[in-house]
């Protein structure tokens, strides 16, 4: 099972944060697990053009590919002037329609305040649904004060977390089996 | 529609098509040669007319896994090697390429032909030919309908006066040579909503509409599209042939044609496309109402027989040879066309 972690913003640390903890906390419990961390940060990515995600090159192919490929992918992502920020919406823009058909994705929103909870059940989780992804309904919410120095300093943050993981890696294997099965009485 | 070389009375025409893609057989993981892809095009197009069909064309891809990107090199092949079936390009790039060279090829392969060739015209639905050709991706659009229309419009006039922002203006240019008849049928390739089929009748140009799968009656919707947008253009949509083109796959049986063809499409969409296509989709196709003509042969007559009440079409091509389909598996499908499929469905729609 391939995962990919997507830290979904060039601003800041809180969402790099608690991707690194994320990627950690799957390392160590589930070490046969195939993981790669995405930190936009690191990629110098273009904005879509609507070209074939094959069509690109360099950074933008290689994230694209990427998610493409995998069966999970966990996002992280602040929340900037009340909505998700523009880098990870070009990377749902720079995919396919239908992109997320077979995959699993879950959410990990970081934020400076509270008034931002419903934004990724009302701006984030229509985008994924709309492209096809079985998704895990409940989200891991994190604020900035559960943060100090580039660490999680809330056991509680900690512990959503790895239950995140734990009903992603469960939603993952199910829709998995259900759906082998399915295809197998296809008979082609 | 004869200006289109089309005779109703003899019923729904049948076709075949090719994209010229170059892949590997899922099966053995062996790729033929680009040599070997080409030979076995031009012998597909030979058998496609010993077995009664009425047409065969080739796609133009400038991509990897693709092998006639010079389509029309292909089609002149095909025309010396044949001497009935019609010849086409499914499609020709319009956008960017010179829409005289494009018309002296093909009046050329029309002449080689004896009257036999035809242009369908597209603009791309991948974008790497923008790059490798010259071409600004921003001007998608007007690229494909200024280059579609100076070619409509030497497919009138022998002598050219034209301008235009994409090429050098034409002052009293003569294009030559002309076809064997004086013009050729131009069609223009229509894909998805019925945005782009609407074009083409309010330019009253007939149609090639491109069906992957799902039901009949949405695809219905983009050929009501354009018989209305021809009516209200004044343009007589009677006069206006139709095509469609989709998915083609024939055996003993649905099940066995479905085994049989799932790997290859949905690995070559995987790697053309960058996704594969859902079994779920797929398995749907076999119903009677969806486009996709997969199955027995029987079951792809009911199914074409349908299409064609619901369409009122003049032309069905069936693309069979797509992600690495062994030749032996071809001629098989030739064979059931040329046997089962096309005796039924001449008989159940040509005029008595």
């Amino acid at each position: 099972m391939k995962i990919v972690a997507l830290s979904g913003s060039k601003v800041g640390t809180k969402t790099k944060t608690a991707m690194n903890y994320t990627v950690k906390s799957i390392n160590d419990k589930i070490p046969e697990t195939d993981v790669t961390l995405i930190d936009l940060a690191d990629y110098d990515i273009q904005f879509s053009d609507g070209r074939n995600y094959l069509e690109y090159a360099g950074d933008t192919k290689y994230v694209a590919k990427t998610i493409m490929e995998a069966d999970i992918i966990i996002i992280g992502t602040p929340i900037f002037q009340a909505s998700i920020p523009a880098t990870l919406k070009n990377i749902f823009d720079l995919l396919p329609i239908n992109a997320f058909q077979d995959k699993i994705v879950s959410l990990l929103v970081t934020a400076g305040s509270s008034k931002h909870y419903l934004i990724a059940e009302q701006q984030l989780k229509p985008i994924l649904a709309y492209m096809q992804a079985q998704i895990v309904q409940k989200y891991v919410f994190i604020e900035e004060k559960d943060f100090y120095r580039n660490e999680i300093t809330s056991d509680d943050v900690l512990f959503r977390i790895d239950r995140l993981i734990e009903d992603t890696v469960l939603l993952a294997e199910t829709y998995i089996k259900i759906r082998k099965e399915k295809e197998a009485a296809y008979g082609f | 529609m004869e200006n289109y070389r089309i005779d109703t009375s003899k019923g729904l025409e049948f076709g075949l098509y090719t994209l010229g893609d170059h892949i590997s057989d899922p099966h053995t993981g062996k790729r033929i040669s680009a040599e070997q892809r080409i030979h076995e095009i031009i012998e597909l197009a030979k058998l496609a007319e010993q077995a009664g069909i009425d047409f065969f064309s080739v796609g133009e891809s400038h991509q990897d896994y693709f092998t006639t990107q010079a389509h029309s090199v292909v089609l002149a092949a095909i025309a010396q090697a044949t001497s009935k079936i019609k010849i086409a390009s499914s499609s020709t790039i319009i956008s960017t390429l010179d829409p005289v060279r494009v018309y002296e090829d093909f009046a050329t392969i029309d002449l080689i032909s004896k009257g036999r060739a035809e242009i369908i015209a597209g603009r791309a639905s991948r974008i790497g030919l923008f790059d490798l050709l010259g071409y600004d991706l921003r001007d998608y659009e007007e690229l494909y309908e200024e280059k579609f229309e100076l070619l409509l419009e030497i497919n009138k006039n022998e002598v050219i006066n034209w301008s235009g922002q994409f090429r050098a203006p034409l002052n009293n240019a003569k294009v030559i040579p002309r076809p064997k008849d004086g013009s050729l049928p131009i069609w223009r390739a229509v894909g998805g909503a019925p945005a782009s089929a609407i074009k083409a009748g309010y330019a009253g140009v007939p149609m090639f509409l491109a069906m992957l799968g799902g039901p009949a009656t949405s695809f219905k919707r983009s050929i009501d599209a354009f018989r209305e947008a021809a009516s209200q253009s004044g343009f007589d949509p009677a006069e206006l042939p139709i095509s469609t083109a989709g998915f083609f796959y024939a055996a003993e049986t649905t099940g066995q044609a479905q085994r049989e063809y799932y790997p290859y499409i949905n690995e070559g969409m995987k790697l053309t496309n960058g996704r594969g296509y859902p079994k779920q989709h797929f398995a749907q196709g076999a119903d009677p109402r969806d486009v996709m003509n997969i199955g027995s042969p029987q079951q792809i007559i009911e199914k074409i027989l349908y299409q064609h009440e619901v369409f009122g079409h003049q032309r069905y091509i069936g693309q069979m040879d797509f992600g690495g389909v062994p030749f032996e598996k071809l001629k098989k499908n030739i064979e059931l066309i040329g046997t089962e499929i096309l005796p039924a469905i001449k008989k159940h729609t040509a005029r008595k």
